[in-house]
């Protein structure tokens, strides 16, 4: 199958990713995203039902990698708050998460 | 400042070939014993900094004092009688996607003007420990999404061999600094070619390690799966070395291997006699003529290096991975789904740039649109759309088969041979503003680097001669995964061919 990627797929996207684009932007990345979708077309048809998901293609067995649950030293907090755009009483300080009139 | 004519800057910049000029080893031997200062060294790469880095714009940060500084400390030591380090007293340069704890960082990018790291990457504590003297940072595309350093937030960097043409990416800006001098070391990452690309154009030697060799503790996140910090060199020895250096299991990087390494530069001279060399024929064409792209000039340089070692002693055939041309989709499409996770983390709430706003998301919306530049929005659009409901399975997941079926291809191909060569790159460095408008046409230039980090082998170009334009061109040697040793001493019988040929004209 082809796919016919939208401008309103396109656009949905964007409120996904937490991008905004005017109307020619979105026009424009979607004939670029269906551009690049249409090269991967040989991946659409590619036939993998023998693949086995079970390995990842490292070429080495992966497992998880656990260290021993002890206290350590951190990062300097008050280097780490000066990086921040917005800070108060040593924290990040950011705009209202709750949005609307309070009951 | 007197600064070269435009259209003939490569005659006064690169004014001896570059594999002709001393080691950084030889040089560090020499600051060691004392015959040279670790301050002159660190002075003439600052002068050529000086000089030229207005029309190469090979850094976003140069560290002119603290290098010196670094340097005298090097001095005094070396007085003092103290056993010196590999690489004591040699300045290196560092993508600027690597943090330096208080040195801005920002990854070429305005989400991250002004940023300074609040850490050192692991590899810049390992690089302080062979006495490498960081010099500055490098420009590159925008979180090192790019093939040519055009889309820095900071504009472009022109390659040094002639500065009409891009010098390749992501890692332009390092490629860039050590084939004009400005430092005989250089770091980049590769994610999909990001370090043997900008090698190859710019005639330097470029390694990608095997994935999991060097700690990504310190570099910033573009796709966790691909991502490896590899070395830029003039020369093998010590791009080798310095792999050395930067290589080993750290506890900071869940992705690093815990297993001794051998070492890629004590047996660099042993040649390659008796080893097996598979061309690999779906990306160098075979005798009915090219493939995938590449021009005449690079397939006839790759020919003759493939001639070298066939003289050297290695036995030379042609060997098959169909799958190997399902790179391209596959990658462009695991990459930026990665980089749309990665990326997510810039919310404007705990560094880099912020866009107020009334309430959250609004700030997270407006701090994202601005600070992020059109390729970082594209390859986010586009991993996000191969996550989404209901393409996940006919993308992002049928990429993940084809990048396991790529493995188990390129795992027979070893059984049969010790490395595949392959060139670099389809052509030689390309003019500035050439590809730009085009992203599809701009993603297949990685179209033979795309494969060793999919499967998480390593690779190195080393510079062969030139194209029809004079331009510099790479040869690409890869092998099974930890087969650096190996693949370093094919690099080095073919470095030794083509400074036995002809000399890079201009």
């Amino acid at each position: 199958m082809t796919v016919h990627i939208t401008t309103e797929e396109v656009a949905h996207v964007a409120k996904l990713a937490r991008l905004s684009f005017s109307s020619v932007e979105i026009e424009e990345l979607t004939s670029q995203l269906a551009a690049v979708l249409a090269h991967a077309e040989d991946i659409e048809n590619l036939d993998v039902s023998e693949v086995e998901m079970d390995s990842s293609s490292y070429p080495w067995s992966s497992v998880n990698v656990m260290r021993a649950d002890e206290p350590r030293g951190s990062l300097e907090r008050d280097e780490v708050l000066s990086q921040a755009p917005s800070v108060a009483d040593g924290r990040f300080k950011v705009p209202p998460v709750l949005v609307g009139e309070p009951s | 400042m007197n600064l070269p004519h435009q259209n003939c800057p490569h005659q006064k910049l690169l004014s001896q070939k570059l594999s002709h000029q001393r080691t950084a080893l030889q040089t560090a031997a020499d600051i060691a014993s004392g015959k040279m200062s670790a301050r002159a060294v660190t002075e003439a790469c600052l002068a050529r900094i000086q000089a030229h880095e207005n029309e190469i714009n090979a850094f976003n940060v140069v560290m002119a004092q603290q290098a010196i500084a670094e340097a005298d400390r090097i001095d005094v030591a070396v007085q003092k009688g103290k056993q010196m380090p590999l690489f004591a007293g040699i300045p290196i340069a560092l993508k600027d996607n690597i943090c330096l704890r208080g040195v801005p960082t920002s990854c070429s990018s305005k989400m991250l003007e002004g940023w300074c790291p609040p850490y050192d990457a692991t590899v810049v504590q390992l690089l302080r420990q062979a006495g490498a003297v960081v010099i500055g940072k490098t420009n590159l595309d925008e979180f090192a999404m790019g093939s040519s350093t055009e889309n820095s937030a900071f504009g472009p960097t022109r390659n040094p061999r002639n500065t009409t043409r891009v010098p390749g990416g992501s890692s332009g800006g390092s490629a860039a600094a050590v084939a004009a001098r400005f430092a005989p070391l250089a770091l980049g990452s590769d994610t999909g070619g990001s370090v043997r690309q900008p090698a190859a154009l710019c005639g330097v030697v470029g390694l990608k390690p095997t994935y999991g060799t060097v700690s990504r503790y310190g570099l910033v996140a573009f796709a966790s799966s691909l991502d490896q910090i590899g070395t830029m060199a003039a020369n093998v020895a010590d791009a080798a070395a310095l792999y050395d250096v930067i290589s080993g299991h750290d506890p900071m990087d869940s992705t690093s291997v815990e297993r001794p390494l051998i070492s890629a530069s004590d047996r660099l001279d042993e040649g390659v006699d008796g080893l097996k060399v598979g061309v690999l024929t779906e990306l160098c064409g075979d005798a009915n003529g090219s493939a995938n792209g590449i021009s005449h000039d690079v397939s006839a340089r790759v020919g003759e290096a493939v001639a070298a070692l066939e003289s050297a002693g290695a036995e030379v055939m042609s060997v098959s991975a169909p799958s190997v041309t399902l790179g391209l989709s596959a990658y462009y499409l695991i990459a930026p789904a990665e980089a749309s996770s990665n990326l997510a983390r810039y919310d404007g709430v705990r560094y880099g740039l912020r866009v107020e706003r009334k309430n959250i998301e609004d700030m997270n919306i407006a701090t994202r649109t601005a600070g992020f530049g059109p390729e970082v929005k594209r390859r986010i659009m586009l991993g996000t759309y191969a996550l989404s409901a209901g393409y996940y399975d006919a993308f992002y997941n049928k990429a993940l088969k084809a990048r396991t079926l790529m493995s188990h291809d390129f795992a027979k191909v070893y059984k049969k041979v010790d490395m595949l060569i392959c060139p670099t790159t389809p052509t030689t460095a390309f003019e500035l503003g050439a590809k730009t408008s085009d992203p599809m046409l701009m993603y297949m230039n990685d179209v033979c680097t795309i494969p060793s980090n999919l499967t998480g082998h390593p690779a190195v170009s080393v510079p062969f001669k030139t194209g029809a334009d004079g331009l510099p061109v790479g040869v690409q040697i890869m092998g099974p995964a930890f087969s650096e040793p190996v693949i370093f001493r094919a690099a080095a019988v073919i470095e030794r061919a083509a400074s036995n040929g002809s000399v890079i004209s201009g």
